[in-house]
């Protein structure tokens, strides 16, 4: 169970980032809006399950080795082009859902979560319905869907292969990481490593 | 020993950080106020987790708590227990009376036409952006005053 939470929180975390790199240079204004109000919510849910395994979240978030980190590789990317973001938003979101709404028995946290994707899921659901017939679009979903599926342990997979209908593949999964991350670890945990442990900010 | 009530007194004074026209008592995010144990245990629900306001709330009820000469002991709590329907009547009045639509019941949400114009009262809004200037914000325009409005987000 803590190793899937940990996988959930360091998903949240690393997609909050890779999404508040569009504030300021999305295509539309309101979305820099979204994006921005989007990461904000994926980093605070993060931080509420680290708080389910630690008493220092900011320690469990950024004072890790690049290897202990649990999350998918699909959230790792840097994902320039706006075709790539929204369909990565997208296949998270549905993902994420699954899983989330399978935790909300036992978890009363997944639950409270659940309530907040609500509005991803229907901004991802708008941007889906509106550039699901562009080849661009569609190139960058295929793209990207095996590690989509990365995103799921293997009993969830089916659900998700339905919900966005495509054929299940052969998934990117978690545990090893891309060269993006190597990079986003470095920017992310920058300040915390410029100061000594015990810092008060 | 302080009083429940006069804590739950002390906690209308703390207005929202982000929406000052409201309390936290009216936002309906103090669950439980205790003082049976000799200490004062109060239990408090995030609205949205990513509010960066939450330690500023914590902090201030702390604060109040230590005016009436006691220490309070905030407890955090992350269930699911927070809706949009716990904000109180009076604090949705004083919502729409500073021009930020309150949040639609839970249960009718999905019907267009609870969205109501906080400045003219029409129904006839349509969505700007699901997201807005803090989580719990979403933007809407009233067609018939042609007013930009916030919309509470219902959750």
């Amino acid at each position: 169970m803590n190793e899937l939470l940990l996988g959930l929180a360091d998903d949240e975390l690393v997609i909050g980032w890779r999404d508040s790199e569009w504030t300021g240079i999305a295509p539309l204004l309101e979305e820099d809006v979204a994006f921005s109000s989007i990461a904000q919510n994926e980093i605070g849910h993060a931080r509420a399950v680290y708080e389910l395994l630690t008493d220092d979240a900011d320690a469990l978030a950024f004072d890790r080795s690049l290897d202990e980190y649990r999350c998918a590789p699909l959230v790792e990317l840097r994902l320039l082009d706006w075709a790539h973001a929204i369909a990565r938003r997208w296949l998270y979101e549905v993902a994420d859902e699954i899983r989330i709404t399978a935790l909300m028995d036992e978890l009363p946290l997944a639950a409270k979560i659940n309530r907040e994707e609500a509005y991803h899921r229907m901004h991802a659901a708008m941007w889906h319905e509106r550039l699901r017939d562009e080849p661009r679009f569609r190139d960058a979903v295929e793209e990207l869907w095996p590690y989509a599926l990365g995103v799921l342990p293997p009993e969830q997979r089916d659900a998700l292969s339905a919900r966005v209908d495509l054929p299940l593949a052969a998934a990117v999964e978690r545990g090893t990481h891309t060269d993006e991350l190597a990079e986003l670890w470095e920017e992310m945990t920058m300040v915390r490593r410029s100061a000594p442990a015990g810092t008060q900010w | 020993m302080v009083t429940e009530t006069a804590i739950w007194e002390a906690f209308e004074e703390i207005p929202d950080p982000e929406i000052p026209v409201i309390s936290l008592v009216d936002l309906g995010v103090i669950r439980s106020v205790d003082v049976s144990s000799g200490r004062v245990h109060v239990e408090f629900t995030p609205t949205f987790l990513g509010c960066p306001a939450l330690e500023v709330m914590k902090r201030a009820m702390e604060d109040k708590v230590a005016e009436l000469g006691a220490e309070a002991d905030v407890e955090v709590v992350n269930d699911d227990s927070w809706s949009t329907d716990k904000i109180t009547a009076a604090g949705r009045e004083k919502l729409r009376a500073a021009g930020f639509a309150p949040p639609a019941p839970r249960l009718v949400q999905l019907q267009p036409q609870v969205h109501r114009c906080p400045y003219c009262g029409s129904t006839q809004t349509k969505l700007e952006n699901l997201f807005g200037p803090t989580p719990c914000r979403s933007l809407r325009y009233c067609e018939s005053c042609r007013q930009p409005f916030e919309q509470f987000k219902t959750i």
